[in-house]
């Protein structure tokens, strides 16, 4: 098999320093609105109690399942052993750490007490699904960091398979445990299923790769490296066949929930009468994040790479409306203590709770977004971990 | 008085005052020790009792619609502001609120406070990654001021939206014996601090007994001679949400 040259970009550049400026102001905001929020409480936020988890989740939860699904290029090489994936697997993992650095992040600075960190660190009730997604983050990072190290250092080079593996299986894992941060929630009608686990995990196979192919596509385009068609041709396909299982996913936990009669207020509510929901339901997270990009990555349009990275943003914009419509959605629609009852009080019991984010908090969100990228940035610089050229010929050879 | 060598055990007058001593003493402690009995007050060094577990009754047949004295007295007593006063009623912590039902099919309305159901199996202490949620031996479910960590998760998983955030620091309506705090949780305590004076009851309760409705019984469910035990055992009552079998602290009859 033929060896592959990685090289770290240059990074001198005054494109270079604008892009990482650029990138660092929106970290900055995020910081900004962070102190906002922090100083003045959530009163600042959109969010209420009714709607108790807002726009800085949505952004969190979808980095954090976007961080497995970015480690999934790197574990088709390792653990699948294929050879084209090889040269693009370093750049993969460290699309995960950083998505991940960035989900956490906002959703540490999003907590009531965001100051008491520690105690979240020191104080484990092992019964809460976020006890063990603690420790499935953190050994995340530190699994997926000894894999980056195993692909960067010849000398340990002999244990990417293993290390490769464990972190595959624990992304699978860490996964799981993000979906069951909803699905073991009994209160909620929307949540309390075991579909909400396998639903992330294909969920993040296709914004994990949606981002990871935007990233290859720019950092090759702005450092006049050569990258072929057949390298995005093989990731298309691939994206293609994680989208259209996402919306299995979708249509089977939607039709489910139809069919029984005390879920069906929940399901109108979503599919039918909730207004921006409803609206975000079909248009964002179906036709945008589903429909659309299947019609560009398999028709004739795919073929232009343009027309792939707009499929791909379609993706994250449709999965961030897939996790709106989970997150805001589901605490929106009114909890059902008297079913079949109507409801009146002080504390909106029995309406349809209102949210409209406020500006912090979309800040907040997209500075966790700027997280990751900067770090990513920063990380292609001074690490080598894209290949010189990734060019038909090149990775062709590598096949042979 | 006899010699001090006739001070047999046989003697009767000796049994009598004995006796009599005894009743004396009796009468003096007794309703100390039968208060004390009866009202569960705890010194402070003595951990909550597992033998108790506290409850409440709500008889939603003698709650009487646009009466909020409950409500305003849980407020007074916990010192939270009442949502009426608030600058931010959707972001405002309430307690305990008056719920009015309806059922659309046979027009039927009830009125009845919802508030922490202090359940035996409690999903927010389920999920509380700090372990700050937590239950007393005694039933009552708290928040513990210093390890809530503001992540709102308890918020997600209570079936009957009875906790709240505290959105903005709080200025000066808190009481010395009621710690609160901006960012972090709370909820009904059953007046934790009341039961733990040996008041035996909780604001609510009080305010809906003096406002002549009773329709509120507070007690230890745990004990068979207490007033709530015994209503209990004529009134049929419902759990709310019984599907999740959370076997729950608050009991309601005519729902």
């Amino acid at each position: 098999m033929a060896s592959i040259t990685f090289r770290e970009v240059e990074g001198s550049s005054l494109k270079y320093w604008m892009l990482f400026g650029g990138i660092g102001l929106f970290v900055l905001f995020g910081f900004l609105s962070y102190l906002y929020m922090h100083h003045h409480g959530h009163v600042v936020t959109g969010m209420d109690n009714q709607v108790v988890w807002g726009l800085p989740h949505v952004f969190a939860v979808f980095l954090i399942v976007a961080a497995s699904g970015a480690l999934n290029v790197a574990s088709i090489a390792s653990v699948f052993n294929k050879p084209m994936y090889k040269p693009l697997a370093p750049l993969s993992a460290i699309l995960a750490l950083a998505l991940l650095a960035g989900g956490l992040l906002v959703l540490v600075l999003d907590l009531g007490r965001s100051d008491r960190l520690i105690v979240a660190m020191t104080h484990f009730n092992f019964t809460s699904m976020f006890t063990w997604n603690v420790f499935l983050y953190s050994g995340f990072f530190v699994l997926v960091g000894i894999y980056l190290w195993t692909m960067l250092d010849s000398s340990v080079k002999a244990y990417t398979k293993v290390a490769g593996t464990a972190a595959f299986l624990w992304r699978l894992i860490l996964t799981t445990g993000t979906g069951s941060l909803f699905g073991f929630l009994i209160a909620r009608a929307l949540y309390g299923s075991a579909m909400l686990a396998p639903m992330f995990i294909i969920m993040s196979f296709a914004y994990g790769l949606a981002i990871y192919l935007l990233v290859l596509a720019a950092s090759y385009a702005w450092t006049g490296r050569p990258l072929g068609d057949v390298v995005m041709n093989r990731l298309r396909y691939l994206l293609a066949v994680f989208v259209a299982a996402v919306l299995y996913f979708v249509v089977v936990y939607h039709l489910t929930n139809l069919y029984f009669a005390k879920m069906h207020g929940a399901e109108a509510f979503i599919l039918r009468d909730g207004g921006d929901i409803t609206t975000l339901f079909w248009v964002g997270q179906i036709v945008v994040g589903c429909v659309l990009p299947l019609v560009i990555l398999l028709t004739g349009l795919g073929k232009q790479r343009s027309w792939v990275l707009v499929a791909c943003v379609l993706v994250i914009l449709g999965g961030i409306a897939q996790e709106y419509v989970t997150i805001i959605g589901a605490q929106a629609y009114p909890l059902e203590m008297f079913p079949g009852m109507t409801m009146k009080s002080t504390f909106y019991d029995g309406v349809v709770h209102d949210y409209s984010p406020s500006t912090p908090e979309w800040f907040l969100g997209l500075g966790g977004v700027a997280i990751a990228l900067l770090i990513t940035t920063f990380a292609v610089k001074v690490l080598r971990l894209l290949p010189v050229s990734l060019d038909d010929a090149t990775v062709a050879k590598l096949e042979h | 008085m006899k010699s001090m060598t006739d001070n047999s055990p046989a003697s009767p007058e000796r049994r009598r005052f004995l006796g009599a001593a005894t009743v004396a003493a009796g009468v003096t402690l007794a309703p100390g020790v039968m208060l004390v009995e009866v009202a569960h007050g705890r010194p402070e060094d003595q951990a909550a009792s597992g033998a108790v577990r506290w409850g409440m009754l709500v008889d939603a047949t003698k709650c009487a619609s646009g009466c909020d004295e409950c409500v305003s007295a849980c407020s007074t007593e916990n010192g939270w502001t009442p949502v009426a006063e608030s600058k931010h009623p959707k972001q405002a912590p309430q307690w305990i609120r008056k719920l009015e039902l309806q059922d659309p099919l046979t027009q039927q309305e009830t009125n009845l406070p919802m508030l922490c159901q202090h359940c035996a199996e409690p999903p927010c202490v389920d999920v509380c990654p700090t372990g700050a949620s937590f239950k007393r031996a005694d039933g009552i479910v708290l928040v513990n001021r210093h390890t809530c960590i503001g992540c709102r998760y308890c918020m997600m998983a209570c079936p009957y939206k009875a906790r709240s955030l505290v959105h903005e620091p709080l200025n000066d309506t808190q009481k010395p014996d009621v710690p609160r705090g901006v960012g972090c949780v709370e909820a009904c305590t059953f007046c934790v601090q009341k039961v733990d004076r040996g008041d035996g009851t909780t604001a609510c309760v009080e305010a809906c007994t003096k406002a002549g409705h009773n329709a509120l019984v507070f007690g230890d469910m745990n004990d068979p001679e207490s007033e709530i035990s015994k209503r209990l055992r004529e009134l049929p009552t419902k759990q709310v949400r019984a599907d999740l079998n959370l076997n729950v602290g608050v009991r309601y009859h005519g729902i």
